[in-house]
């Protein structure tokens, strides 16, 4: 325990006959100080919010009936990841064949390595042709950044899927670097088979 | 004995320096985490809260303008034909959140806002066009003309898409396409594009 040197330890000679005076202990209990010290930090590290919330950013298309307005995906380039209840990942490459043979279940797990696949496949496709040059004007001259021009990833969450999942989906996308994705309402095509798919 | 205090000290002092207090929530959100890391705006934004049984909350956050929550509720009460006497008014400023619809809001901005935390309110309704919160966007909209509103929204991990849905289609509808989803913070997971970018940077 810490204490204080109390004075010089009474070596300095006082003459005969005179008394030395008798000393009390300078030394102080801290124990209740500690104890009140941990309870301190006790609370702090409880009451302590160490990371603040961030923000995601969203950006939704305006809602157009015009045909001409719409963005176009190529087929070779997209990808559809639907989100189903208890946390099911269903998907599927271009389009989903009438018979729902493409149709695919995943999981949260290995979805990224679906998506990270595709990519991949998507950007070996790649041919440049002349609307490439703009996109690399826009990037400063990175003729890379045009390989994955004609990826898609279309995220359809259904009724059952949490607002957790969706999330997860979109923070995906940026995890990925897919540039292009949407949030998209499901087909009732696309339904019937998680709804069957989910019967199982 | 010395050091091993000095070292608790050292800690005690270190949590309290770092200790940012939480501001009082009336309503429990444990919302998702991404690997995001842009801050959150602090003012200028309007708060859409959705918890975990899909209710739906409505907050305006602007700590330098306090005209614009009158604006706001002056808009809606015409608008919505609600007759809220100028007590009920001004009470709204001090009042968090709303989570009521417009027959209700007379009665709650009719209680002291300390009342209001305790009242369990029944979420503002919203349906696949907007719903009631159509109109408080609306209001707000109008409130922070001529100036960069933000809109954040922040959700309950297990609140349900179709109610996110219903806010994105109320936000829709005020012509407003860009949101700010609040989550927790996580980082990039290993060898991954993000990852390795964010490596590179460094």
């Amino acid at each position: 325990m810490a204490q204080i040197e109390g004075g010089d330890g009474g070596s300095h000679k006082k003459g005969p006959g005179v008394k030395k005076a008798k000393r009390l202990s300078t030394r102080v209990d801290m124990t209740p100080m500690v104890d009140l010290g941990f309870l301190l930090i006790t609370f702090f590290i409880f009451t302590t919010t160490m990371s603040s919330p961030k923000a995601l950013n969203l950006n939704m298309p305006k809602d157009t009936k015009n045909e001409e307005e719409l963005n176009k995906a190529k087929e070779s380039g997209a990808l559809t990841i639907m989100l189903g209840k208890n946390n099911g990942v269903y998907y599927y490459e271009g389009q989903l064949l009438p018979d729902g043979s493409n149709f695919k279940t995943a999981t949260f797990a290995s979805i990224r390595e679906e998506i990270i696949n595709k990519k991949k496949d998507v950007i070996k496709n790649h041919v440049h042709d002349d609307k490439c040059p703009k996109i690399w004007a826009e990037n400063k001259g990175d003729k890379n950044s045009c390989l994955d021009r004609d990826f898609v990833v279309v995220i359809k969450p259904d009724e059952d899927a949490t607002y957790r999942n969706t999330v997860d989906m979109l923070d995906e996308m940026t995890i990925n670097g897919v540039k292009r994705y949407a949030m998209v309402d499901i087909t009732p095509q696309e339904l019937e088979v998680i709804k069957a798919t989910e019967g199982k | 004995m010395t050091p091993f205090v000095d070292v608790a000290f050292l800690i005690l002092t270190f949590f309290i320096m770092a200790t940012k207090f939480k501001p009082p929530e009336p309503v429990e959100v444990t919302t998702p985490k991404s690997v995001s890391t842009q801050e959150l705006p602090e003012s200028n934004a309007t708060l859409i809260t959705i918890d975990k049984e899909g209710k739906v909350y409505f907050t305006v956050l602007s700590q330098k303008d306090q005209g614009v929550y009158t604006e706001v509720i002056n808009s809606i009460n015409s608008s919505r034909n609600l007759g809220l006497t100028d007590a009920e008014r001004a009470n709204y400023a001090k009042t968090y959140l709303v989570g009521v619809s417009f027959s209700q809001l007379k009665q709650l901005l009719a209680m002291p806002p300390d009342q209001q935390k305790n009242l369990k309110q029944p979420g503002i309704p919203v349906d696949t066009t907007g719903g009631d919160l159509t109109y408080w966007i609306q209001a707000a909209k109008s409130a922070f003309a001529g100036m960069r509103l933000q809109y954040m929204i922040k959700g309950d991990n297990n609140s349900k898409y179709p109610v996110f849905k219903n806010v994105i289609a109320a936000l829709k509808k005020n012509d407003v396409y860009k949101y700010n989803l609040i989550t927790a913070p996580e980082d990039a997971p290993a060898g991954t594009d993000l990852y390795n970018e964010r490596l590179k940077r460094k």
